[in-house]
């Protein structure tokens, strides 16, 4: 099923690896000259490290992973709502209502010992981020507003209510933010910290990514493989095709939005219970979890697997990016860079998969042509031969 | 000699050359047929001699000098005028705006609409093109428009004459109408090329007829040495059957029982006004009408796509009025619908999947809410087998990638297999090619002698009278006739269809 797997997200895309690779050599570049431009003597240095500060030891590859695991989250969010036909901007409210529940039970919830009550923060924190999504689904399913406008309006609700929460039941003023969660309540390290490791410490990795990937995995089995995903493509495909097949397209559209909001805030949950002493802070800021989300998915083409790599990618350049510091790049142009490249990476995918696919049905349509064609004249071609002209 | 030769034209778009070497000659004062399948290249020939694309190859000439048309304006000055399948006014403006636009006469920049009012009213008398000159163009019929853009032509004293399908969006009187009005200017000297694929209509009307197929001339034929049979064959490229042998019909039980059915409007004016009607088992029972006389909101109510305001809808006496569509689908009700795109398709899912719209979540195809891939193919496969759907993929095939004619026997073939007990087809053969078409009729026919009730919703009055075993009018929201198509003509049909005439009682 693996092989069959990547084979079809491969085909899918109308890419080959060599190509994809490619896009991303030229977004480098890109981003490159957005360095030159800023600091010419130091850009060579700098984008040596952004390409190679991943990989330079097994802690910092744990750190890329370790960041990639909530934008793979909030991707497969933003993906698996676009699978159906909905844009989901509100994964940035769903993570962080998501975290908040989270963080409030591994605080509060003492009655349950620990990997008990890891387990309820984080269902919480999906049924949290779930039931965050399904009031834009619900408006768009009996009120046909449209899910971006509800979702961006959900996202400043969801962050002003959580600080709101925040300050009245879990803060800190010492720390002005969140209490810190117990350490028994950190999410298994599975021993993940002896791989992910140098001489002076461990990466702050653990099984969330597991969790991310075997989500990832869920989600290509529901889309692709059940009578459920089957409807939801269907109505996301074609609205009124799937009304006149008989198939309840305003639950579809409820159900998405809930499935999509329940894996943000899912990442939300265990991105807060993660360890490495993270809290939540009440800056009046969005999560931007969410909004990575959005190009985690563009750039993974809204498939599953794409999203674990493009999450990963993003997340590597972003560590890179952030250690360029010291080289004298101002945190703007460092972000202004990245983003250069990872959207660079994602509109020419964009184009090309669009364009791919425009070639592909020109052709499947000449190819039919052609078929048609030719069987059609083989029969003919003698009993009008006699009469014509 | 001819007034317009085109020599060895040949026209390509990216993947399909639609004019292969085409050469063509139009007589001074005749009236020539266009003859052939949708995508035979009709429209892409006449859009080469009126300047709206380039040909590769190939030579106008006029009057047997060479002329260069490099657009429209080229074209109109040689007296080349073209009305499009599509027409090309100006919603907002009256009538006559409309006709002098582009060719007004203004004094110190005032429009002088004096003159050319009086020009046009004389070519309106002098044609019998009745129109109303100052009504803006949203307010008036199709047909109007269509007399409108044949007045605009005269008006510039056009003296060779493109019309491209004229006929599809007139009503029977409309037609005879507007054969009568070519024949008369063709009388007067111009020159007519008259684009169809009705044969009936080049027998009326034309005196020579050139026969395209797949982007080349077949030939040309002398109409009235040639049988409507021979056209036709020339046309599809095999012989094809005109007229259906139909078996008499075995009328069974009452399956579709529709009761008082009214629809709201949006203003005062009902949608539609008490209709009641039985469809039953072993008949086809024809709605017939001009579009936009309500079939639509008709179809939407039986089939369950909009609620009902009031009345009842029955199948095989269960009342399933406010039924779901998956119920509806239960009590063995299938559509066939008028949009394919729109509600009969997800284009972008493949031609297997498509096939199990309504039925994905049933055993075979689903086992413990899984699909059966395996299980859908065979059984797509068998559809394609069964049906001759023809797909480079086979049931691979993306279906948006699918020709219009296949895609529509994917609808068929999935809601014949339903096994219906009633079948509701609304507009089956709709800008499908004669092939495609007398497949489907077939198909109808043979639903109907299986003993299923068969709802036809037609625009095609040929389609009507040879295929159906009752026909009901529909005007204006109301049903206005019910008869017996063995006892009505062409022409009363189209009476009815008008809102000239309504039987006094209709069951
Ligand atoms: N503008 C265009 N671009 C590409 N293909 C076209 C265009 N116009 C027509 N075609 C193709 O050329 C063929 C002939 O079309 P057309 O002349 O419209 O046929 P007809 O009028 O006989 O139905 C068709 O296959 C059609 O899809
Ligand atoms: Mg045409």
């Amino acid at each position: 099923m693996k092989g069959d797997f990547m084979d079809k997200f491969l085909k899918g895309s109308g890419l080959s690896i060599v190509s994809s690779v490619a896009v991303v050599i030229a977004g480098m570049l890109l981003g490159f000259i957005v360095l030159f431009i800023s600091n010419a003597s130091q850009a060579p240095a700098a984008i040596v490290t952004i390409l190679t500060f991943g990989f330079s030891s097994l802690r910092n590859f744990g750190d890329v992973l370790y960041f990639a695991t909530p934008i793979i989250m909030t991707g497969l969010s933003v993906g698996f709502a676009y699978k159906t036909g909905l844009f989901n901007i509100g994964a940035s409210g769903q993570f962080t209502f998501g975290a908040f529940v989270a963080v409030y039970i591994a605080l509060n919830f003492e009655f349950l010992a620990p990997p008990l009550r890891i387990i309820a923060a984080l269902a919480a924190a999906m049924l949290a981020g779930a039931l965050w999504a399904a009031i834009p689904g619900l408006l768009k399913a009996y009120r046909n507003v449209h899910e971006v406008i509800s979702c961006i309006m959900t996202n400043y609700i969801g962050m002003f209510l959580v600080n709101y929460l925040i300050l009245t039941t879990i803060f800190d003023p010492m720390r002005a933010s969140s209490q810190r969660v117990p350490p028994s309540t950190h999410i298994p390290i599975w021993g993940l910290d002896s791989i992910f490791t140098d001489a002076v410490r461990a990466s702050p990795l653990n099984a969330s990514i597991f969790v991310a990937i075997f989500s990832a995995l869920l989600m290509y089995i529901i889309l692709d493989r059940t009578t459920f995903g089957y409807e939801l493509k269907a109505c996301g495909l074609n609205k009124d095709a799937a009304k006149y097949a008989g198939i309840n397209e305003n639950r579809s559209i409820i159900f998405s939005m809930m499935i999509s909001g329940a894996l943000a805030g899912l990442g939300g949950g265990m991105h807060f219970l993660s360890g490495a002493g993270r809290t939540m802070s009440v800056a009046d800021v969005l999560a931007n979890e969410g909004f990575m989300g959005i190009s985690v998915s563009l750039l993974g083409l809204n498939h599953p697997i794409g999203i674990i790599f493009s999450g990963v990618l993003i997340a590597y350049l972003q560590r890179g990016g952030f250690n360029i510091q010291p080289l004298g790049f101002a945190q703007e142009i460092i972000e202004i860079a990245i983003a250069v490249i990872i959207y660079f990476c994602a509109f020419v995918l964009l184009v090309r998969t669009q364009l791919g696919n425009v070639i592909a049905k020109t052709a499947a349509i000449f190819g039919n042509f052609i078929k048609f064609g030719a069987d059609k004249s083989s029969k003919s071609a003698k009993s009008t031969k006699g009469k014509a002209v | 000699m001819h007034i317009i030769e085109m020599r060895n034209i040949t026209k390509k778009f990216p993947g399909i050359i639609a004019n292969d070497d085409i050469t063509l000659g139009l007589k001074k004062g005749e009236i020539h047929a266009l003859l052939g399948e949708n995508g035979a290249g009709k429209s892409t020939l006449m859009s080469v001699l009126f300047g709206l694309y380039k040909a590769e190859k190939g030579e106008i000439l006029k009057n047997g000098e060479k002329v260069n048309i490099t657009g429209p304006s080229d074209a109109t000055k040689l007296g080349i005028g073209m009305v499009h399948q599509h027409f090309k006014l100006v919603h907002n403006f009256t009538v006559l705006e409309n006709i002098i636009l582009g060719v007004e006469t203004t004094k110190n920049g005032v429009l002088q609409m004096k003159d050319a009012r009086q020009k046009v009213l004389e070519l309106s008398q002098k044609y019998e093109l009745e129109v109303d000159l100052d009504k803006e163009i949203r307010y008036i019929t199709v047909g109007m428009q269509q007399r409108v853009e044949i007045l605009k032509m005269l008006y510039r004293n056009n003296e060779i004459l493109i019309f491209d399908e004229p006929t599809a969006v007139l009503t029977p009187q409309e037609i005879e109408a507007l054969i009568a009005t070519m024949r008369n200017m063709a009388a007067e000297g111009k020159s007519i090329l008259f684009i169809t694929h009705k044969l009936d209509e080049i027998k009326q009307a034309a005196d020579r007829c050139s026969v395209l197929r797949k982007g080349k001339l077949i030939g040309t034929v002398d109409v009235a040495a040639t049988s409507k049979e021979e056209m036709s064959e020339m046309m599809v490229g095999r012989k094809l059957s005109l007229t259906l042998t139909k078996k008499t019909p075995q009328i069974g039980e009452t399956i579709l029982q529709v009761k008082n059915l009214t629809q709201k409007g949006d203003s005062q004016k009902n949608k539609l006004t008490n209709i009641t009607f039985d469809v039953k088992a072993g008949e086809i029972l024809c709605i017939a009408g001009i579009e936009g006389n309500g079939q639509t909101d008709l179809v939407n109510a039986i089939t369950g796509l909009t609620a009902v305001d009031s009345g009842t809808v029955a199948i095989s006496g269960v009342n399933i009025t406010n039924a779901s569509i998956r119920n509806r689908g239960t009590q063995g009700m299938s559509h066939i619908p008028e949009d394919r795109h729109k509600h009969g398709l997800i284009l972008d899912y493949n031609l297997a999947y498509n096939t199990v719209l309504q039925n994905y979540y049933k055993t075979p195809f689903q086992k413990m809410g899984f699909l059966q891939k395996g299980k859908i193919r065979e059984y797509a496969n068998q559809l394609v087998e069964r049906f001759d759907i023809r797909a480079s993929e086979g049931s691979n095939s993306i279906v948006r990638a699918m020709s219009g004619g296949n895609q529509q026997k994917i609808i068929l073939a999935r809601e014949i297999a339903n096994s219906p007990k009633l079948l509701i087809a609304v507009q089956p053969t709709r800008g499908l090619d004669v092939g495609a078409i007398e497949y489907i009729h077939k198909q109808l026919l043979a639903q109907r002698d299986e003993g299923k009730a068969v709802l036809l919703i037609s625009l095609e009055l040929e389609e009507v009278m040879n295929i159906s075993d009752r026909v009901l009018v529909m005007y204006e929201g109301e049903i206005v006739a019910n008869v017996n198509p063995q006892n009505i003509t062409f022409k009363e049909l189209g009476l009815y269809m008008a809102g000239a005439k309504r039987e006094a009682a209709v069951a």
